[in-house]
């Protein structure tokens, strides 16, 4: 089977998984939820708590409803794509393994410039923060990488490594076009024709924009907000810490359209933020306080 | 005479780091060296983004033997004197000498540090230079973070090279081993480089792609772009702050011209620099003094191609960057900005003071106000008021949002571009300056009207709800606020009254940290403000600036002095004036009520004829001296503040220098006769009066 990365959307993500599965780490699937980044993926927050060792690859689908722009602009786009790597502990050899998945997808480093360049990372939604990079390939961001120091407020122990790459941005980067729409998704095999990215999302970008910026009922996203937070905070009462984050995840999203549709003033949209931030942040707490038992007794030099 | 290298290799460094890490690197190791009792000059020290590196020459190859004594108690002392200077020096008794001291036997405690190998020092010092280093920010990684215990390093702190005279310097730090081995440059070379000492460090580097010099670097970033646009026929726009920045980014550096759309040149040539810099860390060029289509980048490989691909993936993103602007640029305008500012209302300033919109009201009738009164001087009310209420449109348009650097710039392109009154564009423009301490101070009269009302009505509105900054709190910059105020006033000489309450006192700290930096005395500030409702700073500033001349000249530390005598004499004497002498003269008293508000005009005319009263007595030539110097100097002194003469109103009182010197010599204040101790007290009170007059001398330090 051969990929070409440089002429494929999915031939450059399978790529990628090849790469990373090559490194003993899980190729997992997406979360069937709606979220902003691939850093809600449970396999990310939670995952990052607690001592034992996880290493997951994992595409996600990421929607940011306000970056919407009716399939008219060549680089923005509500619904893209991440790829996400963890592992946890950070291996020693990080820098290089990224590098080399570069390599693989068919960036040549004596020909691109790669850079790593300051940019910390923070999510105070998650009651996170880590110290890292994002990576410049000819001066454009291609990746964000990141060694977690807290997660949902406590100290990672041990560190996780996380690499978050831009797949169209760095698709559109190999491919050389110069507009999402134009990338290939798949390319010709089998006597049938390859498809363009426009082709698979350029008609969903439209209606989607249009449904977040005008369509969507504000009435009826106020009410969904209320009950993901009612939701959570009746699973954290029954101590089920992974279907309270869910309920949080949906939340931060249902904020998302909110802000989309225009409909949160400045003074409200802090205190929504702080709300999703307390029912993340719950979540992460039950999540250890459930677990920290069992890793204490597993990993006896570990402590919450 | 031995040679020592340390190079501390991790990921990458930030760039802006790099410098005080250097300085921290040099700093601990100079401190470790004389903890060993080894003094050394000033240590080499280079970065790269991938490591730290440190040269230190002539370390000796030991330390040097150190000998201490201590005298401790009588050999015959009892015993728990003894014990207690046993546990002090950590020796037994046995390993105490006794010596004769003046006849009688006393134990002493001689300590010998023998000499230790350096090789040994350092191995100790590296350890704790790694454990104490300050990174602003810094982090844990890998296995060992299991514990928060684990070191923290800025990025992962990946190996060390230990050399003293080509020997590798045994020393260990969670887990990473000293050595001789690095690395070279991430992609043009691979493998192991050994090092053989701090001779041949730089050079094996820089055969494997790395120039260690930071300096070296830097210089070949400034020479190199400049270079690259002379050739072109272009003009490097300098940018030492890139320089640095870019060579803190790369160890081989190569600089790149690429060109970008001549279309784009239709954009504010600040929002071009701003995007090329902050976001892409590129220079710019000119053409004749005009932004010309050109970016240089820094590359940190020489590229298999020359570099054409980096330049053609860098004019990419630019082009991305600079269309977005474009964008925003073309949806901003399709507004005018009285349109934009409507948005205002929808964005809180402060949660006590309503929205930006609310300020923007407050600051127009302001900025009017400072017109139509003339205290900014030649400024139209009208343009006043129509630019203050412009002025914050911006902060809601594409641009600014994308830009928060850019505000007021972009209100004044998109002013211009309406055809608003240049005035009015300029004002939009500036009226945020003075911002730092370096920032121009406006001077056209719309713009001084409305950068004064604005920064009048943060601290006025901040103030009026007690947000008053405190130590190093100060979240709405309320300073700054206040040195802008203060530098506007002085620069356009604005009379007016600034504030009262506590927004003058705090003008007055503002003006005194102001002023110190311009060498002027905070107690000269103080004295003058002791006058009180002295809410003219102009007025206040020339006054302070008279005095301190005065003061500095030998008739003003003369004065000051007799002053401080007179001063003196009349607090140890309890003196009140002549009205507080009255009762004891046993006469009856018909000014009891002295202090009464109502009657003070009567009391004050009743004392002013005792004043004028002859004497009971034939005063002293040197009496009548500094009487008649005071009727002369006082009304002098008086008028010439009336006038604002300040330099008058020190001469006035520089008279009064002789006569109170003469005074003090030759006359006893506290004669024995009542009448005239009181009637000298007064004169000396008279005297005191007519320098507080001027500036309250008892502020006056010295």
């Amino acid at each position: 089977m051969v990929r070409d990365p440089a002429n494929s959307f999915q031939d450059m993500i399978l790529t990628l998984h090849d790469y990373w599965s090559a490194q003993g780490c899980l190729i997992l699937q997406p979360y069937d939820m709606r979220m902003g980044a691939g850093t809600f993926h449970t396999a990310t927050t939670l995952r990052a708590l607690g001592p034992e060792p996880w290493n997951a690859a994992f595409v996600q689908p990421c929607r940011r409803p306000t970056d919407g722009r009716y399939g008219e602009n060549p680089n923005r786009l509500q619904h893209y794509y991440q790829y996400q790597v963890i592992l946890k502990p950070s291996p020693t050899n990080l820098q290089q393994l990224y590098l080399d998945s570069l390599s693989a997808i068919g960036i040549d480093p004596l020909k691109h410039d790669i850079r790593f360049v300051e940019d910390d990372w923070e999510s105070p939604t998650l009651g996170a923060w880590g110290l890292g990079w994002e990576v410049w390939c000819d001066g454009m961001e291609v990746t964000q990488f990141t060694y977690f120091q807290q997660m949902g407020g406590y100290d990672c122990k041990p560190v996780a490594g996380e690499l978050t790459y831009g797949l169209e941005r760095l698709a559109m980067y190999i491919q050389g076009v110069d507009n999402v729409y134009d990338l290939a998704f798949s390319a010709p095999a089998a006597g049938r024709p390859g498809v363009s990215y426009g082709e698979v999302f350029l008609e969903n970008e439209k209606q989607m924009s249009a449904w977040n910026f005008e369509v969507a009922d504000t009435d009826a996203l106020f009410d969904l907000f209320r009950k993901a937070a009612a939701e959570c905070r009746n699973a954290l009462d029954a101590k089920l810490p992974i279907p309270a984050y869910e309920q949080a995840i949906e939340a931060s999203h249902i904020f998302n359209l909110l802000q989309a549709r225009g409909v949160i003033g400045v003074q409200e949209r802090a205190s929504y933020m702080a709300q999703v931030r307390d029912l993340a942040r719950g979540s992460c707490e039950a999540y250890m306080e459930r677990e920290q038992d069992r890793w204490a007794r597993d990993y006896p030099e570990w402590s919450a | 005479m031995s040679d020592f290298l340390l190079e501390l290799r991790s990921e990458e460094i930030p760039a802006r780091m790099q410098k005080g890490a250097r300085q921290d690197l040099a700093l601990l190791f100079t401190e470790q060296m004389a903890a060993a009792g080894i003094e050394i000059a000033a240590p080499q020290v280079f970065s790269t983004p991938r490591r730290l590196a440190l040269i230190a020459r002539d370390l000796p190859e030991r330390t040097e033997e150190v000998s201490e004594e201590r005298k401790g108690p009588k050999a015959d002392a009892p015993d728990k004197a003894i014990d207690g200077f046993l546990r002090s020096t950590g020796l037994r008794r046995d390993q105490l000498e006794i010596r004769d001291v003046k006849g009688t036997p006393t134990l002493f405690a001689v300590t010998h540090v023998p000499g230790r190998a350096v090789q040994g020092v350092l191995a100790e010092a590296i350890p704790a230079i790694i454990r104490a280093f300050p990174w602003p920010k810094s982090m844990r990684w890998g296995e060992a973070s299991l514990s928060t215990e684990s070191l923290r390093w800025v990025r992962p702190l990946a190996g060390i090279v230990a050399l003293l005279d080509g020997e590798i310097v045994p020393c260990e730090v969670h887990g990473v081993t000293s050595g001789a081995v690095t690395l070279g440059h991430r992609f043009h070379h691979s493998g192991d480089i050994t090092i053989g000492g701090a001779d041949d460090y730089a050079v094996k580097l820089r055969a494997a792609h790395v120039i260690v010099d930071h300096a070296e670097r830097e210089a070949l970033i400034r020479k190199g772009a400049q270079d690259i646009a002379a050739q072109t026929g272009l003009d490097l726009v300098e940018d030492e702050g890139l320089v640095i920045e870019n060579a803190g980014l790369t160890e081989w550096p190569i600089p790149l011209l690429g060109r970008f759309d001549k279309d784009f040149l239709a954009l504010p040539p600040e929002v071009i620099q701003l995007t090329a810099r902050t976001n892409q860390k590129y220079f710019v060029c000119e053409k004749g003094g005009k932004l010309a289509d050109a970016f240089i980048c820094t590359a940190n490989i020489e590229g298999r191609d020359g570099g054409a691909a980096i330049v053609d993936g860098n004019r990419k993103v630019l082009a991305a960057r600079l269309a977005d602007a474009r964008f925003f640029w073309e949806q901003d305008r399709r507004k005018t900005l009285a349109e934009h500012a409507k948005g205002l209302e929808r964005i809180t300033f402060h949660e006590k003071l309503g929205t930006v919109a609310d300020k923007v009201k407050r600051v127009a009738k302001l900025a009017r106000w400072l017109a139509e009164e003339g205290i900014v001087p030649g400024a139209d009310p009208g343009l006043a008021e129509q630019a203050a209420r412009l002025a914050k449109a911006d902060l809601v348009t594409e641009m600014v949002g994308e830009f928060p650097e850019l505000q007021g710039l972009i209100g004044g392109y998109y002013a211009r571009a309406e055809g608003l009154d240049d005035a009015v564009a300029e004002a939009i423009r500036d009226h945020y300056k003075p911002v730092g301490q370096g920032d121009e101070v406006p001077t056209a009269p719309v713009t001084v009207a409305v950068s004064l009302a604005d920064k009048l009505d943060t601290l006025r509105s901040f103030f009026a709800m007690g947000e008053k900054p405190t130590g190093s709190k100060d979240p709405f910059a309320l300073r700054r606020a206040a040195l802008g105020v203060l530098r506007i006033i002085q620069e356009n000489g604005l009379r007016f009254a600034v504030a009262d309450g506590e927004l003058l006192e705090f003008f007055a700290d503002r003006l005194k940290v102001q002023q110190r930096e311009a060498g002027v005395r905070h107690d000269l500030i103080d004295a003058v403000f002791a006058l009180g409702n002295e809410d003219d700073l102009v007025r206040l500033l020339s006054r302070v600036n008279a005095l301190q001349s005065f003061i500095a000249s030998e008739d003003g530390t003369n004065l000051l002095a007799a002053y401080k005598r007179a001063a003196n004499i009349l607090k140890k004497e309890g003196w009140h004036g002549l009205a507080g002498e009255i009762p004891r003269t046993g006469e009856e008293d018909p000014l009891a009520l002295v202090d009464d508000p109502d009657l003070k005009a009567v009391v004050d005319a009743k004392m002013a004829q005792r004043h004028e009263s002859p004497l009971s007595y034939t005063p002293e030539p040197a009496e009548k001296a500094l009487m008649d110097a005071l009727d002369q100097a006082g009304p002098k002194a008086e008028a010439a503040v009336a006038a604002e003469d300040f330099s008058g109103a020190m001469s006035a009182l520089a008279t009064l220098r002789a006569p109170i010197d003469r005074f003090f010599d030759e006359v006893t204040v506290n004669a024995d006769d009542q009448d005239k101790r009181a009637q000298r007290l007064d004169l000396l009170a008279r005297f005191r009066a007519a320098v507080d007059a001027v500036a309250d001398f008892s502020r006056i330090e010295g």
